[in-house]
């Protein structure tokens, strides 16, 4: 990565510093969103080899290759690493990348927090990883760790993830006021609030959606760690307190959680749609209005997950209800996703590709989340691989790919080369068609009964697991072949030019700088009339 | 400047809602006060009713469980009994200690299902307090209960349960003071 940014500033006063010293004491929002982003890829494959994994031993049915126990630990951080290590991560390293030169800043508005918020999220994946060498394990109680699983039945590691994920918060927490701060004070004249870029809104958004229950998930891992070292009795009923309270306080940050999973990627594929069918995104305030609706919903939906907990009728229909309206705004965005190809100049390259798959498949998930909804039916459903199938749609085909997208996307302007399209063709091909091959079956197995987080199953769902379980080291694989495009396209990519893509220059101020974008850009601010749409 | 400015308001705003996750306790005591879920009902004691209100039979399940590795034996006299509303009653429940070293014990109630918790009305319950037994100590104590005569006709039955929790560590300084 060094070598790339090294050799493209000679023309600049003060290019990065040298060695390893560059990266710790940077304050440059390009080297922080390039650590942030290498980051996450790190951790897409140590979360990765933890879902094969649990796919091996789904092989078959039977006990195959691990115990029950360390099972339990490759499932709990397989979901910790891929939301808090990858995904999360991964969005920030785009915001840091790409939110200055979309409103042409500078830099991010704190440069020293933002060193800080990255360097600090290492430590924490540090801290959760150690405890696989520990005694008593890694942290077994699943993502969700629900008290009193995680608190009087928890190893004793689970200080040690306390800790991790009171980290990983406060990285996240300062990001987002970073973030915000960036787009409050710093947007080029002109660019009033309904002028910014998709990108920047659903950031502008998720930020917020960050700091309002990022803190809350502390406070509820906090009381964790006074239950279980200094003898209070928040979820501990023969004290007092109440295990479902921490159920209730988990989805109050959890639900807000997966917003904040997706919306950026809804940014993200409203701009590669917009520049493959050479049009303006259709209906620009509606998705700017839908995402704020989405947030917003947000915060009066989480009991959803938990309709089997034993509330009352009304409490249910609430939280159904509710959750349904959710539906409203999110088919908003698809079709005004639909509706900005239709008629347009369309392309199909690779960043392209991802994102029209991500719209069919995160409809998909979006679908077996409104059966979900539905509380009556949600008792059948309720942790089993139907529930399964339904996040990984929406995570994968959903947030994952729009990740990859963006990757494609704007690569040859961080790296000022293209990256090899056919390779690209290759590995979007193979994800789609994996990605299909293992999600798509845990519906069938889910709706028939088999229970989610076991390591062993009843015969009668052997084959489909075992066709899942392909799926996955296919899957798996194909991401290997990312990492080969990207450091392909790093070290023997050819030159790209300045717009990158056809039309692009018109459509954003990051395409408006040279390919690699500089290690500083816009030290003074652009005009808005550089830019012939401005939305 | 204006960046510091709304870099404070972010940060308070962000302590403001770290306090909100710790006022969720509490709010939702009172949320489950009021709606009378998993049984946590402590409103006002109701110790006797109007006979003239009209009354009906009610069938009362009783369950015990002991928490984790709780070793007492911890169980009601009868599984069940036919009572009418708006009338007292008593249930016995025996708990012996059956370790070799005093215990203390505590008593966690819940009423199914959930929306008839608010018309079962313990006027008298050892869940109020916790019970100290010696080695090998056994002690029966009563539940004096009422069922409400407001109770939705559609409840044609109620369950208490009780589950029993260790809490001797929790309550051995207490203890000590007695």
């Amino acid at each position: 990565m060094s070598a790339v940014i090294d050799s493209h500033h000679d023309d600049h006063h003060h290019g990065p510093a040298k060695g390893f010293s560059r990266w710790l004491y940077t304050t440059n929002h390009k080297d922080i969103g390039s650590m942030y982003l290498w980051f996450s890829l790190v951790m897409l494959f140590i979360g990765g080899a933890m879902a094969m994994v649990i796919r091996a031993e789904l092989f078959e049915p039977g006990s195959q290759i691990v115990s029950p126990e360390f099972y339990n630990q490759m499932v709990t951080n397989h979901g910790l690493i891929m939301v808090f290590g990858v995904i999360m991560p991964a969005f920030v390293g785009f915001a840091n990348w790409m939110i200055p030169m979309q409103i042409g800043a500078p830099d991010m508005a704190l440069p020293r927090l933002n060193n800080l918020s990255f360097w600090i999220l290492p430590v924490a994946f540090g801290i959760l990883l150690s405890t696989f060498f520990m005694e008593g394990g890694a942290p077994n109680f699943g993502w969700t760790f629900y008290a009193p699983l995680s608190t009087e039945y928890a190893p004793p590691t689970v200080t040690f993830f306390i800790f991790s994920v009171h980290i990983m918060g406060a990285s996240s927490i300062m990001g987002s006021i970073n973030i915000i701060t960036t787009i409050l004070n710093m947007r080029a004249p002109g660019m009033t609030l309904m002028k910014m870029p998709l990108f920047v809104w659903s950031w502008f958004i998720t930020a917020y959606l960050l700091i309002a229950v990022m803190p809350v998930l502390a406070g509820a891992v906090t009381m964790m760690l006074m239950d279980i070292h200094a003898g209070t009795s928040f979820f501990k009923a023969g004290g007092g307190g109440d295990p479902v309270l921490f159920q209730h306080i988990f989805w109050f940050f959890g639900h807000p959680e997966v917003y904040i999973m997706i919306l950026p990627a809804f940014g993200i594929v409203s701009h590669i749609i917009e520049t493959f069918s050479r049009k303006p995104i259709f209906g620009y305030s509606s998705m700017v209005y839908a995402i704020a609706s989405i947030a917003l919903l947000s915060f009066v939906v989480w009991a959803h997950h938990m309709f089997t907990v034993g509330m009352p009728i009304a409490g249910e229909l609430f939280f159904m209800y509710s959750t349904m309206l959710i539906a409203i705004p999110t088919g908003v965005k698809v079709f005004n996703w639909l509706s900005t190809m239709f008629k347009g100049s369309l392309t199909f390259e690779t960043p392209m590709l991802f994102a029209i798959a991500f719209v069919a498949l995160f409809t998909i998930g979006g679908l077996s989340g409104i059966m979900l909804a539905i509380a009556p039916a949600d008792f059948q459903y309720h942790d089993t691989y139907f529930v399964v199938a339904h996040f990984h749609y929406v995570l994968v085909p959903g947030a994952l790919f729009s990740l990859l997208a963006a990757a494609y996307y704007w690569i040859p302007k961080w790296t000022g080369k293209m990256y090899d399209e056919t390779l690209g063709k290759v590995h979007f091909w193979m994800s789609f068609i994996s990605v299909n091959l293992t999600f798509f079956p845990m519906h069938f197995v889910g709706l028939a009964g088999m229970p989610r987080r076991i390591p062993d199953y009843a015969m009668q769902f052997a084959d489909w697991n075992m066709m899942v379980s392909v799926g996955a080291f296919l899957f798996g694989i194909s991401q290997l072949l990312f990492l080969f495009i990207v450091l392909k396209c790093i070290y023997n990519g050819k030159a790209a030019t300045t717009e990158v893509w056809e039309g692009a220059k018109d459509r954003g101020f990051e395409w408006t700088v040279d390919s690699p974008a500089p290690y500083h850009t816009f030290s003074s601010p652009p005009s808005m009339e550089s830019l012939k749409s401005s939305s | 400047m204006k960046a510091q400015k709304s870099t404070l308001k972010l940060i308070l705003f962000t302590f403001g809602m770290f306090g909100f996750g710790f006022a969720l306790v509490p709010l939702y005591d009172v949320f489950c006060d009021i709606t009378g879920l998993n049984g946590k009902v402590t409103g006002p004691t109701i110790t006797s009713y109007d006979q003239e209100l009209s009354t009906r039979e009610v069938k009362i399940t009783f369950i015990t469980s002991n928490n984790k590795q709780m070793p007492w034996s911890f169980k009601s006299s009868s599984p069940q009994m036919k009572v009418e509303t708006g009338q007292d009653y008593l249930m016995d429940f025996t708990f012996t200690n059956t370790t070799n070293k005093p215990m203390i014990a505590q008593a966690v109630p819940s009423v199914s299902p959930g929306r008839g918790a608010r018309y079962f009305h313990k006027t008298e319950c050892f869940c109020f307090e916790q019970q100290f037994l010696e080695a090998g100590e056994s002690i029966t104590i009563p539940v004096k209960f009422i069922i409400d005569p407001e109770l939705p006709k559609d409840i044609p039955s109620l369950a208490l349960g009780y589950t029993l929790f260790d809490v001797t560590e929790e309550f051995a300084n207490l203890q000590a003071i007695n």
